[in-house]
This record gives C-alpha cells, structure tokens and sequence, in this order.
C-alpha cells in the first residue's frame, strides 16, 4: 500500500489524537450524520432493498467463487474491443507497468480520476519520482492533494475538512500548481466549487493521458463502469487520448444485467442519491470513423492482497465490497477516530477488515485495526452487498492472538500468535478455567464480595482504561448463586 | 414449562438484582424458573476476543447444563445472540476445521430456545401487560446485540409502556453503540469513553430519571459514564423495572 | 511465469475448498427483485421522470414537436447563447428556429475549441423515470462524448413516452453496452464538502431537459 501510511502507530494511539480534536470531531460528526438520514431514506424509496442486497451478495459470491474464468473472459471481452490488458501481482509491478506506459506517450502529466486502487498501490507518488506529474481532479482528492494531507475516506477524502479549512488550502495552495484561487474566495461550497472548476479546467483541456480506476468491469463485454458526480470523471474518461484504467482483479460483474443491482445499491448507499449525477461506460475504443474518447486504452488488473483474501473462507466476503463508504458513515467509531487513525487508505469498518488481509497483520496498526470496533453491528446492517464486518473482524482478532495458517503472496504459511498478547492469553486462558469449574467462580465471586468494602471506584495501571471515564460498579454482597441457594429460588426469603 | 433462567456471568457476580427481578417477574407471571448451579459464561468475550477455542469448552458446558429445559431465559442481549447467532457459527467453523459435526451437534439443541428476556415475554408467553408498576421517566436504550442480531424491535417499548406510571422518553440516537463493545471498552479506552459520554449526553438530553436497557454490560459503561460525568440519572435493567410493583417497587 | 499465469494460478488455489459448481450463470443468481417499482401508466410515468429530474435540478420542458424548434429558440436565447454545437445527425428541424452560428464536432477540434461554445443541442438514447436519468449512447443526434460535456448548458431532447422506461433494469435492456454510454442525472454536482450536495463543478453546470411529444417513430413501450 501507499508508502504514506508506513510506520503509522497502533489504532488506539492514532484514535486518542482523534478524539481530542474537537475540531476534527465536529468535522466528521456533521458530515456523517448529515449523510446517515439522508442514506436511510434513499433506501427506504425502494421497496425490494433487501432483494437488492441479496442478489448483489450472491453476484459477487459467485464471481469470486469463479474469478479465475471471469478474468480470462474480461481479457477477451477488453482485448476484442480493442483494449490492452496487463496484469500486475502487487502494487511495485502495477506502478511500473503504469509508469511505462505514461513514458511511452511521451507525457509528463497526467490527469487522474478519483481511484482507490491507485492509491492502495501509492501509483502517484511512485509516478512523481520517475518525472510525472499526477493531478487529482475529483474535488475532495483535489483538497487532499493541495493540502499535502491524507485521505480519510473512501467517497470524500476530505471529510475531516470542513469549509473553513478548504478555502484556506485553496487560497494557500491553488496557485503553485496552476491557475490561483479566485480573488476574495469565500467559503460557500458552491464558491468553492467553481474554484475549483475554474483550477482543473486547464488541466483537462490539455491532459494527453488520463488515469482511472473502475466500479465495475462486465466480463461478458469487456465493458468498464465508473460512477461519478462532479464530471472529472467524464473530463479524464474522454478528452485524453491515452487512458489507463487501474482495476482490481475483485471488481468484476459477469454480465451487463448484473449491472441493474448495482446502478441501483450503489448510489443510494454512498451519496445517498437516486442516481449519482455521471456514470460512464465504455469497451475498449471506438472505431476510427466514430472516434469517440480515448485511442488508446489499457487496463491494469491487480492482485496485490486479493487472492491472499481470497484465499481465506471466512476474510473472502470483504471482496465483496463495492466501495461505497455506507459502513463509514454509520460507523460510531469512525466517527470519532477518524480516517487517519486506519493507517490506511480504506479506513473504517471495512478498512478494518480489507487493510489486515491485503497487507497482513503483522505491523502494529494491522495487528490493531481488527480490534478497532466495538461490534455494534451497524456496518453489516448498512452494507448494500451484506459483508458481516463483525464475523470477519472477529475472524481477524483470532488471527492475531491465536496465529495459523494464511496465504501469503500465494503461499501457505502458519503464522505465530502476536506477542503483544501474551498477558491477556493468559488471563482468557484462567478465566476459561474458572468458568469450567463453577465451584472456582463461585469462591471468586465470594471472595470479592466480602472484600468489596476496599474496592476503589477507579482503578491504577492498566485498570486506567477502564476507570480513566468510568467509576466501577460496586460489588454486590453476594453473588446471585448464593443468594438462590440461601433462599431456595427466593421462596424461602423471609419476606 | 420447565424454564432456565441463564443468568450470565456478569450479571450473576455483579448485579444479583437483576436475576431477583427476573425470578420475580417471571413467577408472577406463572412461570417456574429454575436456576441451574453448573451454568458460568456463554463464551463470548472469549470468542469476541479471539479465543474462539477458549470459548467452545464453554459452549458445551453451556448446552450440558441447559440442553434438557423447554426454555432458556436471559437477561442479555448480547449473551443471548451468542448463543443464538454465534454457537451455530462455531459449530460450522469447527466443521470447516476438519473436527467433524461433533461441536455443532452439541450446540444445536439450546440454540432455537435461547431467549432473551423481552422476547420470551412478548413471543413465548404473549404478554406486554406484566402488571408493573413504576412511577418514573425513563428512557430506553436498544442495545446493539439485542437490536441487530436478535432482531428485538419494539418488544421492550411494548413492555415498557404498559407499565403504570411509567412515562416513556425517546432517546435522540438510540440506535447508537454507547461505546462498551466488551474488551473494545480497555482496548480502545478513548473512543469508548467518548462514544459512552455521548450516549449519556443524550440521556440526559431527554430529562428522564432513569436510563434503561435489556443489558448489564452496557449499563455497567453508561452507569459508570454518568456517575463520572455527575448527571444524577441512574441506569436500571428492563427486568427490574418489569419486576417492579407498586407492593414491591424495584430499580 | 507471467503476472497473468501467476495470478490466475493463485485465484485457483485460493479457491481449493469451494465446491465445483456449474450451473449455468441464468440460473445461479436468484433475482428477486422488481423490474420496477410502483403501478403506474404511461403518463405517469412520464411525470415522475419530470419530477425525479426536477428534483436534482435539471430544468425541465414540455411540448409538441410543432413546438419544439420553438421552444429550443427561446431556451437558447434566453440563456444568452452566442454560438451551439450540434451533433451531425440532429433533424434539422429541431433548430429551423434558431438563429445562431452552428458549430459541428469536427475529429480534429480540440477540447478547447469546444470550450468556446455557449451550448449543446442532443438527443438521447433512453430516459430512466424513477432516478431522473437520461443515457445517451453516441448515436448521430448525440454525437462524441465531449460535446456534452465541455459546454456549460446542455439541452436533451427526450421523446416521450417512447424513449422513457420506468426502471434502471428496464434501462439497461434498452442499451448496447459496445457504444459509449454517458447516464446524466441532473447537473454536474458534488457531496465533497462536508457530504452535502452542492451543484456545478466540472460537467454542463445547466442541464435543459425537453420532453417532446408525438415526434415520429415513437411507438408507445409499457
């Protein structure tokens, strides 16, 4: 994954920041709850959601469960329509074949459309040190990339910047990378938009490559989908005369029908809208009488963690993710660690679950980000292709303390437990004795009921974590087993 | 009909008056409960841990010592989509394991009649009236287990309003988690206490006395929080509240 | 070994425990869903298109197709327009009523050539009524993709009820996925600010949407 997120700390350190900034915590508590109401009633217009999400569940099971035959299928489909494929095993490979088609076109710029898979790999970064420049053109990215900040959200990367700031980074920034912002910019949104209107347009007259990723890919047609609203999508898709389109290998549908699930799930569950403003649809290039977009195109299919995921029965479900951030916005913890506490480009419940299988859990924030929820269950309800966050979180967590066998790169291989959890090991494996032996529980309960005089409300230590925002419950003076025996099921109290 | 009452293990060390309340309520309601000695804990911080073979020795405790009652009654959510939602689940995991069915036949018989306590009052005995009385303002927390996994929907409204004098309260974000999540709750300390403060803001928000929900877990967090926080509201069980008569008030 | 045999080996292997299943696609996928949502006739279903396109902000326009060249005078002069491009096969009628330079999509215009333009006039492929959506596919009264898309007000005709269908479903079975597809629904807009919906960023900042009646080869369609 991008470079820009190694060496990030374990979740709970990155979210502690996080929660402290108040600024930050009105940023995102307004923007996810704005969008949160407005999702619930975009679905709730659609009497058969739940038929939706049912087929669009069984959509992706199926791919997947064939991904080897689709792939072939794809490549036909591009390949016939005109189109070049190229496959890339991890993101170093994708860059460079990236990379050298950008070279062979003779161009040092390049514009680029929103892409979560391009960022997953770092292509712009890897990009600017072989001499090319890539601009981000989708309003939110555009706000990350002046701000020289990280995104933290998979539909708007900029959600932790309110208005205030993105006029500011406008004002500050616009005008080293090309047309300034206007005069006396304001920080309405529809001012802030035209800035940016005005900044990009330039660019997207000019641009001879562009570069994107997909929602979708049909492998019966070779037909790539991107769904978009703001029409730099529609700009990078179709003024440039190279375009390279960065997809994972997980993004296929079968059929042009299947398409009918989706056009419908996905707006609904990210924007919260009938229908999003732009969605473009093309198979390989056109004719040279017709000459309609690109005259060249050439697909990257990438891999980089996904068969791993694949690989593992429970974890497999996360590649059915359509990346439209519902978990995001209803998720409470979210809400209040932010994106950048994920150390990842997918941040949220399901970069909880994506970051620790394409990557492996063997970096402090990976290790940690299985542990970033509280299972409330919110995200499973809201996902529009029925991923249960919580099993493969749960999943993940028993990975890290328990080790075993996982795919790495394509190879089996066993995973020893983390070592962080050597204590808790332990004190799970006690507690498990005690509850198999209810004569021991029952001393124990005894023996804190009757020293519960000298119990502290807060704790030292470790216990911090607890009684650092909470008093602890008073112990009572007998356990309920006792008092059931004493009375004899509460028949004998004397009452 | 020969019910269980499964405590759990929180509630058992911790908060013995809510198991009095179930006792109360359900033998006031003709039900004979019996409390079996051998149970402990359903498994599941084990299992919601990572430990998920730490917790199947206890499942099949659990079923040993439940598998023979027609009806198995909790006071808890969340340990009551344990047994129903994730014992079936370890079975299959085990089975995906190469252990053969052996786990999953164990586990099968308690899963269909494990319920929580709103759910056996409104589905199994088909009352809403229990004939409690509780001269307070209260407002209801739907805990995320009892909401999303075992699907409770408006069951403890129902209960709720038809307690005389009680005068129900609509919390603004009920539906949100208020940050215990188990282990999540030392793990994640940060975030956890400021998705607790927010739900007890919101409490507050409402004016009501008494803040209460069908979990202990959850209400050891919110309490904690308030007593923290001085807002002079206090966190009471659903089955104290329904247990409470005005000869006997409870909660 | 190459990426491709590489990954496609790793795919297999990841997939060693599923069962071989090989039951044809048709029948794989349980599709429960509705074709589409609601009982309505076909006007009705024309006025929720209005309605639906209407609500994100695209103007909309009724008429005859006597009124048509009419109408297309007076939305282009009302706008202020001082130039429109025109797809090559859009019937020549649709503009007698207009009086102002026309300029064609030629292959070697460049993208700031067409910058210059005030307008586009287009037809369309189909129009979807429950999300407000209009398709268009390149055919000759469309035109190349960019036509309508640098220009900053574009006018779409929809024949109705002809062209329109209720449902995305029924939508899709009326395209040809090997022509390029642009779906519009309303003005080019954004959710990046604080995720509420703000109008106008890169895409035609004023969509015009015209639903002409009785145009010919307009054969009615449930």
């Amino acid at each position: 994954m991008s470079g820009t997120f190694v060496g990030m700390p374990a979740f709970p350190k990155a979210a502690h920041e996080a929660v402290n900034n108040t600024t930050l915590r009105g940023n995102l508590r307004h923007a996810t709850h704005t969008i949160r109401a407005k999702r619930a009633k975009a679905v709730t217009e659609v009497s058969d959601w739940a038929a939706l999400r049912e087929a669009g569940k069984r959509i992706k099971d199926h791919t997947l469960r064939h991904l080897d035959r689709y792939l072939v299928q794809l490549e036909e489909s591009v390949t016939r329509a005109g189109g070049t494929v190229h496959w890339a095993a991890d993101a170093d490979e994708a860059n460079r074949i990236v990379t050298d088609l950008v070279k062979a076109t003779g161009e040092s710029e390049v514009v680029k459309v929103k892409s979560m898979a391009t960022q997953e790999i770092g292509l712009n970064e890897f990009l600017e040190a072989e001499g090319i420049h890539a601009y981000e053109t989708d309003l939110a990215e555009l706000i990350v990339q002046l701000g020289k900040d990280r995104p933290s959200h998979i539909l708007v990367p900029a959600i932790h910047r309110n208005r205030g700031e993105i006029r500011d980074i406008f004002t500050r920034e616009m005008s080293e990378w090309g047309r300034p912002a206007p005069e006396g910019l304001t920080d309405t949104p529809a001012e802030l938009a035209e800035a940016a209107r005005l900044h990009l347009r330039e660019k997207f007259l000019r641009a001879k490559v562009g570069i994107s990723g997909a929602n979708f890919m049909i492998a019966e047609t070779g037909t790539l989908v991107v769904v978009e609203s703001e029409g730099n999508g529609r700009m990078c898709l179709t003024l440039p005369e190279t375009l390279i389109s960065v997809v994972g290998i997980e993004k296929i549908l079968p059929t042009w029908q299947d398409l009918e699930v989706f056009l419908q799930t996905l707006p609904r569950s990210s924007t919260a809208e009938r229908m999003n403003p732009y969605t473009s649809m093309w198979t390989g290039t056109t004719d040279s009488e017709t000459a309609d977009g690109p005259r060249t195109f050439h697909l990257v299919l990438i891999d980089n963690g996904r068969t791993d995921t694949l690989a593992d029965e429970v974890g497999r479900q996360a590649l059915r993710c359509i990346r439209c951030s519902a978990c995001l916005n209803v998720c409470p913890v979210y809400e209040r660690a932010g994106g950048h506490a994920y150390g990842s480009v997918y941040p949220g419940p399901i970069g909880a679950i994506l970051s620790p299988q394409l990557r492996g859990t063997a970096s402090e924030i990976d290790a940690s980000l299985p542990y970033a929820s509280s299972l409330c269950g919110a995200c499973y309800e809201v996902c529009p292709v029925a991923i249960d966050i919580p099993e493969v979180l749960v999943h993940l967590r028993e990975r890290v303390v328990q080790g075993g066998q996982v795919t790495q790169q394509g190879s089996k291989v066993v995973l020893k437990p983390a070592k962080g959890h050597a204590a808790e090991r332990a004190a799970m494996r006690a507690a498990r004795w005690a509850f198999s032996h209810p004569g021991a529980l029952r001393t124990g309960q005894r023996l804190a009921s009757r020293t519960r005089r000298f119990h502290p409300r807060t704790l030292p230590g470790p216990g911090s974590a607890w009684s650092g925002s909470r008093d602890l419950p008073a112990v009572p003076a007998e356990p309920f087993r006792d008092w059931w025996q004493r009375t004899n099921g509460g028949k004998g109290e004397g009452k | 009909m020969r019910v269980a009452l499964f405590l759990t293990c929180v509630n058992d060390t911790l908060y013995p008056d809510t198991g009095r309340a179930v006792v109360k309520l359900l033998t006031r309601l003709g039900v004979d409960v019996d409390f079996p000695m051998g149970q402990t804990c359903c498994g599941q911080a084990h299992y919601n841990t990572g430990y998920r073979h730490q917790a199947e020795p206890l499942a099949r405790q659990f079923s040993d010592v439940f598998r023979d009652y027609e009806a198995i009654v909790t006071p808890s959510g969340s340990c009551g989509s344990m047994v129903r939602e994730l014992y079936p689940r370890m079975g299959e995991r085990a089975r995906a394991e190469g252990r053969g069915d052996t786990l999953a036949r164990t586990l099968a018989p308690v899963v269909p009649k494990t319920y929580e306590l709103t759910e056996f009052l409104v589905d199994v005995l088909g009352v809403t009236d229990v004939g409690a009385y509780y001269p307070h303002t209260v407002t209801y927390h739907p805990t995320c287990h009892g909401l999303r996994s075992l699907g409770l929907g408006d069951r403890p409204h129902r209960l709720l309003q038809a307690v005389k004098g009680l005068e129900l309260r609509e919390l603004p974000g009920a539906d949100e988690c208020c940050g215990f999540g188990g282990t999540f709750a030392v793990k994640n300390s940060d975030v956890s206490a400021a998705m607790g403060t927010d739900k007890v803001r919101n409490a507050e928000s409402t004016g009501a006395e008494v803040l209460c929900a069908a979990d202990n877990s959850c209400l050891m967090h919110i309490g904690g929080t308030m007593t923290r926080l001085r807002t002079g509201m206090r966190p009471v069980h659903i089955a104290e509240i329904l247990a409470s008569t005005e000869e006997e008030p409870l909660g | 070994m190459s990426s491709r045999d590489a990954i496609l080996g790793r795919v297999r292997r990841a997939l060693a425990d599923v069962r071989q299943d090989d039951t044809p696609y048709d029948q794989a996928i349980q599709r429960d869903y509705l074709r589409e949502h609601g009982d309505r006739g076909v006007e009705e279903t024309v006025d929720l298109l209005a309605e639906n396109l209407a609500d994100y902000r695209a103007l909309v326009h009724r008429c005859t197709d006597e009124e048509l060249p009419g109408v297309l005078a007076r939305l282009l002069t009302g706008r202020g327009s001082r130039s429109v491009l025109v797809p090559p096969g859009l019937p020549a009628s649709w503009l007698a009523g207009v009086d102002l330079p026309r300029v064609q999509d030629r292959l070697e215009s460049t993208p700031h050539e067409l910058d210059q333009v005030d307008s586009v006039v287009t037809g369309c492929a189909v129009a979807i009524a429950e999300t407000g959506t209009i398709v268009l596919d390149g055919s000759p009264d469309q035109g190349r993709r960019r036509i309508t898309l640098v220009p900053d007000h574009h006018i779409c005709v929809v024949r109705v009820p002809g062209q329109v269908v209720s449902s995305v479903p029924q939508g899709l079975e009326r395209l040809d996925p090997n022509r390029p597809l642009t779906w519009i629904s309303g003005p080019s807009a954004t959710s990046d600010i604080e995720l509420d919906r703000v109008e106008g960023v890169h895409g035609p900042r004023t969509l015009e949407v015209v639903l002409v009646s009785g145009l010919p080869g307009d054969e009615v369609t449930s």
